[in-house]
């Protein structure tokens, strides 16, 4: 169903590419480079040995036997946060560089939200010896100094954003004007299924291991699929690479979590799917939260990783036709949830996945006991401690 | 404003509809689009400058999708009765989106149509029979702003163009002075003048229509 339509660089009406003029031949050349590079055998090869020797792949399914106890039905987690540098985002990071190196490219761009995505590309930039630029907004550095200076680490260049809102967004249209001109000789790695065509559908794919392993996994170990999975939406990358493998099982419901921020009432929130309504941001055409005028909204978020106006092109399509289910959670309720999961089970999870906790929390009851869930832990929360320590929440 | 600008010697006016996102824009163009919003400027705001400026000049109005779209399916008409004459919308390449592309072609503004730097031969053509009005090249790799030197491509992409193009060529990003408009003015059908305009307009009004008297001037005297 959705690798058809996305070879048209849709998934039905959204994706597409709404970008300046002058990228459009490197998004050509992306196009050719990605499809030549999958028929290659050295590439993915090298892609497979990379993620296996050096993210740590396959991640491993670990049961939560009090979290199972209090919803009232088996959770099993899908690990992300035990991969190198502690996040998904790696997986799309890891591929990117490798494809960057096959096209020539000396120089690496990238957007960081929670910073996540911007260590993860540092990461393999140091190891791959790709130069690495990565754009952060000013208040997303404030709120995750560690990955900043992770990233400084390993030779990033970190360049604080002003502009707007000093967040994710703003950071996004920073590295796409850094890309437009040195589009020759450096190459975007977008953070996760957002941008213009190719990227969702790229990043979807480096991203579909986690669903893979986790639907053998599951079969292996729980003898049957999971009625639902259960992911956080930022801009849907985790959530993307969870569901792909089981788009096709119609029994397995897929449920999105967005950030409901302050509340959806309120206005402050990063709900695109919920409350947002179709536009056109940074290169593609999906559901945004916008103004009558057609002016993007600032997002709001606790979560940096969250904290984003738009959404995937391919969420919007789910949405649409019904196949995926998308909800919200509240920050107080995703900062409750980080605290109760961690003494639960001894896992630190990101205050981004702790959204997706949250709403299972709430739903205890709603899955019968034999009804396996499928929650993707897309990261650790060590990035977390000191801003939630900040709030007051846990005394650091 | 606007009026002074025709009085200086523009032979086409450019009023942006600002968008919250541009990311076609540098920093100057960026802020002038924060400081609109933040005033409460709007598409139906932009069209009411032009009405009170009774131009006798063509103007062409440049956005971005979105504010566009949102401004209704009748924009373009509501467009053209301010007397507006073009639209140029800087991330909605040829080919993209037919559906949309229709609208804006089959509609009463002149559809003017990007070139960069990067385009093959054969795209051009593609996109100067795509376009009405006039072509736009954009001069350099990037995004709209002030430069000290006229990328040296330049010449070189624009006979390019020119081969497989009928239409009036204007070129624009990073046009700042006079010895820029000469240079490029000697090349090209026009020029076009954004950031550089706007910066001395940050300053004083009487400044901007100074900097513009003095590019008509360097264009006059080839
Ligand atoms: C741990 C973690 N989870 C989730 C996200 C949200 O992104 P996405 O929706 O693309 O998975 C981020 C983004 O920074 C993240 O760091």
């Amino acid at each position: 169903m959705t690798a058809s339509v996305a070879d048209s660089g849709r998934f039905g009406a959204f994706g597409g590419r709404y970008v300046p003029e002058t990228l459009i031949p490197a998004l050509d050349a992306l196009e050719v480079a990605y499809a030549d590079a999958l028929r290659d055998p050295a590439f993915v090869t090298a892609l497979e040995d990379s993620l296996r020797t050096y993210v740590g792949r396959p991640s491993e399914l670990s049961d939560a036997p009090h979290f199972s106890a209090l919803v009232g039905a088996p959770v099993y987690l899908k690990r992300e946060d035990l991969n190198h540098t502690g996040a998904h985002k790696i997986n799309s990071a890891m591929a990117h560089g490798l494809l960057a190196q096959r096209m020539g490219k000396t120089r690496i761009i990238a957007e960081t939200g929670a910073g996540q995505h911007g260590v993860a590309t540092a990461t393999v930039c140091a190891r791959l010896g790709l130069e690495c630029v990565v754009y952060m907004g000013e208040e997303d550095m404030r709120r995750q100094q560690l990955n900043v200076f992770r990233m400084r680490l390993m030779g990033a260049t970190v360049v604080p954003v002003l502009s707007g809102t000093r967040t994710l967004k703003d950071a996004t249209s920073e590295a796409i004007r850094d890309w437009v001109t040195n589009c020759e000789h450096s190459h975007y790695i977008i953070g996760s299924v957002v941008g213009p065509a190719p990227y969702p559908r790229m990043v979807r794919d480096f991203q579909a291991i986690i669903g893979r392993e986790a639907r053998a996994q599951m079969l292996e170990r729980a003898g049957r699929l999971p009625k639902s999975v259960v992911a956080c939406i930022g801009g849907g990358s985790n959530a993307m690479g969870i569901f792909h493998a089981f788009v096709p099982d119609r029994e397995v419901e897929l449920v999105g979590v967005e950030a409901a921020g302050h509340g959806l009432a309120t206005g402050q929130h990063s709900a695109s799917l919920a409350q947002g309504t179709p536009g056109v941001l940074h290169g593609a055409l999906s559901y945004l939260l916008q103004d009558a005028d057609g002016q993007i909204y600032p997002a709001h978020s606790v979560s940096a990783g969250l904290d984003y106006p738009g959404v995937g092109p391919e969420h919007a399509f789910l949405k649409d036709s019904g196949r995926g289910t998308y909800v919200s959670v509240t920050d107080d309720d995703a900062l409750a949830a980080f605290g109760q999961f961690s003494r639960m089970e001894g896992i630190i999870p990101a205050l981004e996945t702790a959204h997706a906790i949250s709403w299972i929390m709430a739903n205890a009851g709603r899955w019968a006991p034999d009804e396996p869930i499928l929650l993707c832990v897309s990261g650790r929360g060590d990035k977390d401690v000191a801003q939630v320590a900040e709030m007051g929440i846990v005394p650091l | 404003m606007l009026q002074g600008l025709e009085a200086a010697g523009a032979d086409v006016l450019e009023v942006g509809v600002p968008f919250s996102d541009p990311v076609a824009d540098g920093p100057v163009i960026q802020s002038s689009s924060q400081q609109a919003l933040a005033h409460g400027m709007t598409f139906e705001g932009a069209l009411q400058l032009i009405t009170d400026a009774k131009l006798s000049v063509p103007v062409v109005l440049f956005s971005y999708l979105n504010p566009i779209v949102a401004a209704g399916p009748d924009a373009l008409h509501r467009a053209r009765a301010a007397g507006a004459h073009g639209v140029l919308v800087t991330d909605l390449p040829v080919g993209e989106d037919p559906e949309r592309e229709s609208w804006f072609g089959a509609g009463p503004l002149d559809f003017v149509r990007l070139v960069a730097p990067t385009t093959p031969r054969e795209r051009m053509g593609l996109i100067a029979t795509h376009g009405r009005g006039f072509v736009y090249l954009i001069s350099r790799l990037g995004v709209t702003g002030m430069q000290d030197e006229i990328s040296t491509s330049l010449p070189g992409t624009l006979a390019t163009l020119r081969e497989v193009c009928t239409l009036p060529i204007c070129v624009g990003f990073g046009i700042s002075t006079p010895a820029h408009a000469r240079q490029v003015g000697a090349l090209a059908d026009g020029i076009v003048v954004g950031s550089a305009i706007v910066r001395a307009a940050e300053r004083s009004v009487d400044e901007a229509l100074a900097l513009t008297r003095s590019l008509r001037v360097a264009l006059d005297e080839g």
